[in-house]
């Protein structure tokens, strides 16, 4: 027996694991009720799923609808395990696994975009060259004294992760992240 | 039809306009107002219980033994939590239940206040919704959801907290309305393509086997009786999940008993063996698959059930159909008779030999004794007694709820009552008192232990007050058997804390009650025990002494395959130490 099934939820699963776990983002479409972020988040945890980025925000007001973005990662029966476990949440509308729809389009990920603030302090030639990768990484400048700058900077998830990374060793102070927001590509809509 | 009323006079009225007739519940400050409104009127029973669990079981019995969901009123804090147990047990085994409870006045919500919890959060894992209502306009429209929200699609608990402010405040009532719910939209019908392919499947098959669970008795008797239709269409074998007994008679000739860790040699052998599986409304459960790598490593599989989420879940199949089981058995059995299907004859005598070949092994056999009462015997005697009369039996949890499995004989779907998923030791006497409620007439038997039952033997005085003469036969080994079974299997035999001391004496307990208390300890006195039982019309502890150190066999060892029992023959002291390898003993 090895480690993960001693981790298994249940004792029972001694079958080897085949299947390598693959990153999906899923779109759910949810009625903007209290407690229904808590419903979502319950879910994964309880059974154990993983959320490597959330995000929520109402999207249509007058239907009291919002957008819930989940990417978690998952051989491709637990992510289906999490695509009917949604489901079956009364609130929940719709949920779309932009990943599979995105494959069966010939992409290899749908649309993904994150915004990521980002403080930087420092003085000299660090500052310079900060505000020189700034430029390269398309960020803005948001807010600067003399001694920090606050980027702003969107874009995928691995970009936003590399630019963070080269400005470690020039001052880096904080990082705010807000996640994964994604769209299918193409004019139809959830 | 709109009429002003109270929030508390709407939560009578939706019950009314929902068919209810019982509630059972326990009352407390936050939900005085409501208790307030059931005083009044008659049309509502309310059996107050004497533990709040004890409401939640007894409406889980009512659901189970009528089809119709069980409700329950508790009040908010301690009343809620007391509930936990039962929503987490009808969760696991998709029972309907509708349970109400008081909140602490939406002002003083968050405060700490005194008999404050956050019910919905605390709930909501274990219901399959719930709802906290804010505003009395809201009231009505919640109420009359939640009761669509239980009994559809895969049942399921749910819960109404309803603080104390909205039930003094006025509103508008309106009564049910067929409109269809924004988001919860279950699917009932199969996808034809996937049932033609399923029935073709099995006429091809050459040792086919019918797996079926709780599922089909939700669905309802027209489902019962579809299932019944099919396989004697088909001649295939059949065999239960412990939820699903009842479906098909035991007494019918192509039933195996039921399988899992304490089936039948046959019913397990034929599950490993058969080239064709046809699941109805079970779930793979890890009691009955055993090791998950060695189920069935030969079959196509059929999974017919109303929840996507427990196709694939933990054994992949060959053809999912995601339906209710009624209207996908009415689709099997039209496309099997007008396509004339028929199973290859000689491949299905075949099968049949090779299973008569494991039924010879009489795996549930026991060595008999004049001296001791032997638990199985007991339950025979039980059955053999009770027969032709309409009985409901529950049970707690234990050695007992398997023997009772094993020996108890069901010809009818709704009436075996026992916590399968969740497991609760507590749950038998309730359960047979809701059953009681909505069968007066009927013979309401908890088969318990001697531990489980003083989980909720408190609920004697319900069954008292209310006149509900449910019999309480306790097979009474002195141990929490299998506990003791598992640690003689796992532990080296070190029985750690399994064994009772101080047992009450259960025939003064039942006196004290004002039931009847009987105590047996001699084989030969036992049938004569029983008449009395059944024949005293009040409420009865049957204390049964049965031989201490019995396990229960046939048994899947933890991560042993279905070929891989062990039987009750083989089962000496030696083959019970090392039944279990390293690896099974992390198992549960």
């Amino acid at each position: 027996m090895n480690a993960q099934n001693l981790n298994a939820p249940s004792a029972y699963f001694m079958a080897a694991v085949t299947e390598t776990p693959e990153s999906h983002t899923l779109s759910v479409l949810v009625d903007n009720e209290p407690g229904v972020l808590a419903r979502v988040i319950g879910l994964f945890s309880g059974r154990g799923y993983n959320i490597d980025s959330l995000t929520v925000s109402e999207t249509e007001h007058e239907k009291h609808l919002s957008r819930i973005t989940i990417v978690t990662t998952g051989t491709p029966l637990v992510i289906e395990q999490i695509h009917h476990q949604l489901e079956r949440l009364v609130p929940i509308h719709r949920v779309t696994n932009l990943t599979v729809e995105a494959r069966g389009r010939n992409f290899e990920k749908p649309l993904e975009r994150e915004l990521a603030l980002i403080k930087v302090a420092g003085v000299g030639e660090k500052r310079l060259e900060a505000l020189r990768l700034a430029d390269a990484f398309r960020a803005t400048v948001i807010d600067a004294t003399a001694e920090h700058f606050v980027f702003e900077i969107t874009g995928r998830t691995n970009k936003v992760d590399q630019f963070i990374s080269i400005l470690k060793p020039l001052g880096l102070v904080e990082v705010s992240r807000s996640g994964v927001a994604a769209l299918q590509r193409g004019p139809e809509g959830l | 039809m709109k009429r002003e009323m109270t929030g508390a006079e709407m939560v009578l009225q939706a019950l009314k306009d929902q068919g209810v007739e019982h509630v059972f519940g326990y009352p407390g400050g936050a939900v005085l107002p409501i208790y307030d409104e059931i005083i009044q009127q008659d049309a509502v029973r309310h059996v107050l219980v004497r533990h709040e669990q004890g409401a939640g079981h007894a409406a889980e019995g009512y659901a189970r033994s009528t089809g119709k969901p069980g409700v329950v009123l508790v009040t908010s804090g301690p009343g809620a939590t007391n509930m936990v147990t039962a929503l987490a047990d009808a969760m696991l085994d998709s029972i309907p239940m509708v349970c109400i409870t008081g909140q602490v006045p939406t002002n003083l919500i968050g405060n700490d206040a005194f008999q404050e919890c956050d019910t919905v959060g605390i709930t909501r894992p274990c219901t399959k919704h719930n709802w906290l209502v804010r505003r009395v306009e809201d009231l009505p429209r919640i109420l009359h959801e939640a009761f669509y929200v239980a009994t559809t699609g895969r049942p399921g608990p749910v819960v109404i907290d309803i603080p104390k402010d909205v039930q003094f405040a006025t509103g508008e009532y309106e009564g049910p309305r067929h409109v269809a719910h924004k988001s919860y939209r279950p699917r009932v019908k199969g996808d034809m393509d996937a049932i033609r392919r399923a029935v073709e499947l099995l006429s091809r098959a050459r040792r086919p086997i019918f797996y079926t669970g709780g599922g089909v008795i939700n669905s309802g008797p027209a489902a019962c009786q579809l299932l019944r239709e099919l396989i004697e269409l088909t001649g295939a074998p059949i065999t239960s999940t412990l939820m699903g007994l009842g479906a098909f008679p035991a007494s019918g000739k192509q039933w195996l008993g039921m399988l899992g860790m304490h089936g039948t040699y046959e019913a397990n052998m034929a599950m490993h063996d058969c080239d064709v599986m046809i699941n109805i409304g079970a779930r793979f459960d890890d009691r009955i698959t055993g090791r998950l790598d060695a189920f069935s490593p030969n079959s196509l599989k059929v999974h017919v059930d109303i929840d996507p989420s427990s196709i694939n879940k933990t054994v992949t199949v060959d053809i999912p159909i995601v339906g209710d089981v009624a209207h996908v058995l009415e689709d099997m059995v039209r496309l099997w008779r007008t396509g004339s299907h028929q199973i290859d004859k000689a491949a299905l005598d075949g099968w049949w030999s090779q299973i008569d070949g494991w039924r010879a092994r009489n795996s549930l056999a026991y060595r008999p004794s004049e001296d001791i009462i032997m638990p199985q015997y007991a339950i025979q005697r039980l059955y053999e007694k009770t027969k032709g009369r309409e009985t409901y039996v529950s049970t707690e949890v234990g050695q007992h709820q398997m023997w009772a499995a094993q020996f108890f004989g069901f010809e009818e779907p709704n009436h075996w009552l026992t916590s399968g998923g969740l497991g609760t030791m507590g749950y038998g006497l309730p359960a047979a008192i809701g059953a009681q409620v909505a069968h007066p007439e009927a013979l309401c038997v908890d088969i318990a232990g001697d531990a489980s039952i003083l989980m909720n033997i408190q609920e004697m005085s319900t069954a008292v007050q209310f006149g509900l003469p449910v019999k309480i036969f306790i097979l009474n080994n002195q141990y929490m058997g299998m506990v003791r079974q598992w640690q003689q299997l796992l532990h080296g035999n070190r029985l750690s804390h399994s064994y009772m001391e101080s047992l009450p004496d259960f025939v003064k307990l039942a006196e004290a009650y004002g039931g009847h208390g009987i105590r047996v300890d001699k084989p030969a006195d036992l049938d004569a025990a029983l008449d009395e039982m059944i024949a005293t019309p009040k409420p009865v502890i049957f204390d049964c002494r049965v031989a201490n150190l019995t396990n229960c066999f046939p048994m899947i060892p933890s991560g042993k395959a279905h070929n891989e029992m062990l039987l009750p023959d083989e089962a000496n002291d030696e083959a019970i130490a090392n039944a279990i390898s390293a690896d099974g003993k992390a198992l549960v």
